[in-house]
């Protein structure tokens, strides 16, 4: 043992990486309490895990997540499924929605709390990593196939980029008892999900409720019920939804 | 599920940890990108065998060996061995008293990313895992087919080295 060695360093590395059991840790106690190798070893332990709160950790980009699915695509021939969402730390939306005024769509209050709950969790569910899509494709024409077979309907799929909300792509899931589409959509760094199944009454007009910070604005059109849901202000989930209306 | 399926959702999840290590193991965006790719579809191959346990373990397992195979094919870099490392720690000054205060001093990101990128790689691989992944020393080992001794040894030096680079830069 020389002056900088106690023989105890990865006793103690152990001890603080949480590795080292009870009874170890009690016996290194007892040595720690007045080794000064050890507490400058601590100290070396401690400050490498603060520096490296700094370091860079380099996460796959929406470009690598493509190229992945597409590769896997091509050993086996289903879509890629469940990436993790290349969306990270979303924006919390700020005073924008306070200015929400004008607004030329007639939203009412939605009156379906059970349904609205529903939806935004399975909207939460899907924003944990590796839920959000099942076919990942900015083109409508193939994420409206993608659908054929999966379900019992025919989802209407519209790409909005040009009204800045491009499609990402989309997924099934599961909504009060049935399979639903949900077309999935960005804003910035904001998600927009559209609920879509068979609508089982007349056409209404489009209704909207808030919970936990998420909107919902929920219509039907076209024997289909749609419901958008996402962290966006409320203006412009409105925004998107007469966007999507308008749309052919 | 499909086994396709399984193998989505165990896999896919850990994307970003697979890019981390390939990232930092070759040191290029480009080619950490060509190893992800090759390590899933590797990951797919061998799913079969999979039998549980940590699936972001084994994924990294299969994106560290790839990650080898390239440096091997790029450039043959050598792993250093015990003794030159020693050698290399025994170079770098002594810390001095307060090491974690040099630490600190080191600590914006450009410096602490040029720190670790200094590390041989199999230090490198093992600091990246515990600190950026909080791999238990159990899946360390995993990922980097050594025993678990080696794996905390391999961790001290990490750390010893980097404290002393940081400790030789703050005297410049």
């Amino acid at each position: 043992m020389s002056a900088n060695d106690c023989g105890k360093v990865l006793l103690l590395q152990a001890e603080l990486d949480g590795e080292l059991d009870a009874a170890g840790a009690a016996a290194l106690a007892e040595h720690r309490a007045d080794c000064p190798v050890c507490k400058r070893n601590e100290s070396v332990i401690v400050g490498v895990h603060q520096a490296l709160q700094q370091a860079t950790y380099h996460r796959a980009d929406a470009e690598l997540f493509r190229a992945v699915a597409g590769r896997l695509g091509a050993v086996r021939p289903t879509p890629a499924r469940r990436g993790p969402r290349p969306w990270r730390g979303l924006a919390t939306f700020g005073a924008g929605a306070a200015l929400a005024a004008a607004i030329v769509l007639t939203v009412l209050p939605l009156r379906h709390p059970d349904m609205v709950a529903a939806l935004v969790d399975d909207h939460v569910r899907a924003l944990q990593p590796g839920h959000l899509l099942d076919v990942v494709s900015t083109n409508q024409h193939t994420v409206k196939p993608w659908f054929d077979g999966r379900l019992d309907f025919a989802p209407p799929v519209k790409d909005l980029a040009a009204a800045g909300f491009p499609l990402v792509g989309g997924r099934l899931d599961y909504l009060h008892g049935r399979s639903v589409a949900v077309l999935v959509y960005s804003h910035g760094k904001h998600v927009i999900e559209l609920f879509v199944w068979p609508a089982s009454g007349r056409a209404g007009v489009p209704a909207s409720a808030q919970v936990d910070g998420y909107n919902v604005v929920h219509w039907q059109a076209n024997d289909m019920s749609l419901s958008a849901v996402s962290d966006l202000d409320p203006s412009a989930l409105e925004e998107f939804v007469r966007g999507w209306r308008q749309m052919p | 599920m499909t086994s396709d399926n399984a193998f989505a959702a165990v896999a896919l999840p850990h994307l970003d940890a697979a890019f981390n290590l390939a990232r930092w193991l070759t040191g290029s965006r480009a080619d950490a990108e060509d190893v992800v790719q090759e390590a899933m579809v590797r990951a797919l191959t061998y799913f079969p065998s999979f039998r549980g346990g940590s699936s972001r373990a084994w994924i990294l397992q299969i994106v560290r060996n790839t990650a080898y195979g390239a440096l091997k094919a790029r450039r043959g870099e050598r792993m250093a061995e015990q003794a030159g490392l020693d050698d290399l720690v025994a170079e770098i000054a002594d810390p001095g008293d307060d090491p974690e205060k040099s630490l600190i001093m080191a600590a914006d990101r450009a410096r602490v990313d040029a720190l670790i990128a200094a590390l041989p790689v199999e230090l490198r691989e093992t600091l990246v895992l515990r600190e950026l992944e909080e791999l238990s020393y159990r899946d360390i080992a995993q990922v980097t087919s050594v025993p678990i001794g080696t794996v905390m040894s391999r961790l001290w030096r990490a750390r010893r080295i980097l404290a002393r680079a940081a400790a030789a830069e703050a005297k410049r």
